[in-house]
């Protein structure tokens, strides 16, 4: 028979397999789903760069034979925000964890999104700061045990959803590593969407999150998410929070348009400028 | 590929065993049941999943879609053609 290959093997540098992730951590998952829908979505490659802030999702940059780049904790997105003004033809997507994109990065997120960048997010909520042992972060639901938090987290946590679209996000979903076809479809309007998208993925995370709160292996994570999700296409995002081992709220709840950052920039400068105002398309590598 | 009732596999799988490190989502999420984990061992001491029921690997690739370590995928089988096998065209 004809080598059959695996379709994600010709989107990873795979000398660098196995990769870190634990057993039953669902990063890998979310990067199966990210490369189906760049085959599905048919993006010229060379045109694509994922950029990634540091954490155990922050690896993914570091595994992705695309052009990518491991920036430094939560600046992911000013990272990103500078590569598309630059080079504009680019779709470049952000793909980091929910500590380094909410925590650290949380200006960073708020303001991109105030501003239109276009941009697409790819945020892997696992709940909690993994890669440095399992720190409360902004996202780690109330009650939750953290290696911060021994008696229990008290802190209310951030509802992303909400978060971006407040701030202007124009496309707005949330699935879990259950999810995966419709994880890979909103990926694959995410890619077609001009302005700045936000994903967040629910991910388990068993060795740090999972066990401190002796909530199962990876599986039994799984298996919540699909016993516990409700899709609801458009829902209020106000009414998504989560809750420590309750119900999920996914579907995509934002799709909506407005005029992105450079859109904005070259009205206001040709409308200011006039025949001074002159576009350089050479600056534009390709 | 013939399955057990003679029905022809329309998937097949490729499973990496060395890869994998036996999360189990790729058994509990098949639509069909048709993986378990085995009772062998890869070099890690991880039981990476095989096939029980061929004939019910339809090639949707949803375990490769969950593997979480890159070790398993599902395709779809060039399907053989229609030719009439020896029994029907010898009755003509
Ligand atoms: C400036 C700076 N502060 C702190 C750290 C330590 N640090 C590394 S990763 C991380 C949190 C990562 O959490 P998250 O983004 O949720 O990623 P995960 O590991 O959960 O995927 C922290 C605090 C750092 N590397 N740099
Ligand atoms: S520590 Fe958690 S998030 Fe990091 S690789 Fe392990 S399971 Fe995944
Ligand atoms: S390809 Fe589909 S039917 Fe076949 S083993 Fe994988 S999940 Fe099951
Ligand atoms: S999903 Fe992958 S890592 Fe998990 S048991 Fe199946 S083959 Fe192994
Ligand atoms: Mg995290």
């Amino acid at each position: 028979m004809s080598e059959v290959r695996n379709p994600v093997e010709p989107f990873l540098r795979m000398d660098r397999m196995p990769h870190i992730w634990c057993p039953g951590c669902g990063i890998g998952t979310t990067v199966n789903c990210f490369t189906r829908a760049l085959i599905e979505s048919k993006v010229d490659l060379d045109h694509v760069t994922i950029v990634s802030g540091i954490g155990c999702t922050g690896r993914v940059a570091g595994y992705v034979k695309l052009d990518s780049f491991h920036t430094t904790h939560g600046r992911a997105i000013p990272f990103a925000t500078g590569l598309k003004l630059a080079n504009p033809k680019l779709n470049v997507i952000v793909y980091s964890g929910d500590g380094d994109l909410s925590a650290i990065g949380g200006n960073h997120l708020i303001h991109a999104a105030r501003r239109n960048i276009d941009l697409k997010i790819v945020c892997v909520n696992n709940l909690i700061y993994a890669m440095t042992g399992g720190q409360t972060a902004p996202t780690t639901p109330n009650d939750a045990v953290t290696s911060t938090a021994p008696y229990g987290s008290y802190e209310p946590a951030f509802n992303l959803p909400h978060l971006v679209e407040a701030a202007g996000a124009v496309y707005v979903a949330r699935w879990t590593t259950y999810h995966v076809r419709q994880l890979a479809r909103s990926m694959q309007e995410a890619f077609a969407k001009k302005g700045f998208s936000f994903i967040e993925v629910l991910s388990p995370c068993p060795t740090l999150y999972q066990r401190r709160n002796k909530l199962g292996d990876g599986l039994e994570t799984m298996k919540y998410y699909k016993e516990k999700s409700k899709v609801r296409n458009g829902a209020p995002t106000s009414e998504v929070g989560l809750t420590m081992q309750g119900e999920i709220i996914v579907g995509k709840f934002v799709d909506r348009d407005r005029p992105d950052y450079r859109e904005l920039m070259r009205h206001r400068l040709a409308e200011t400028l006039g025949d001074r105002y002159v576009e350089c398309e050479e600056l534009v590598c390709s | 590929m013939r399955g057990k009732w003679g029905i022809m596999a329309k998937g097949a799988v490729k499973i990496v065993v060395e890869r994998c490190k036996a999360c189990g989502f790729c058994v509990e999420f098949c639509p069909t049941k048709v993986l378990a984990l085995s009772s062998a061992f890869n070099s890690k001491g991880y039981h990476p999943p095989h096939v029980v029921a061929t004939e019910k690997c339809s090639g949707c690739d949803l375990c490769g879609m969950y593997c979480p370590d890159f070790a398993i995928f599902g395709y779809r089988q060039p399907q053989p053609q229609a030719t009439p096998n020896k029994e029907t065209a010898d009755a003509r």
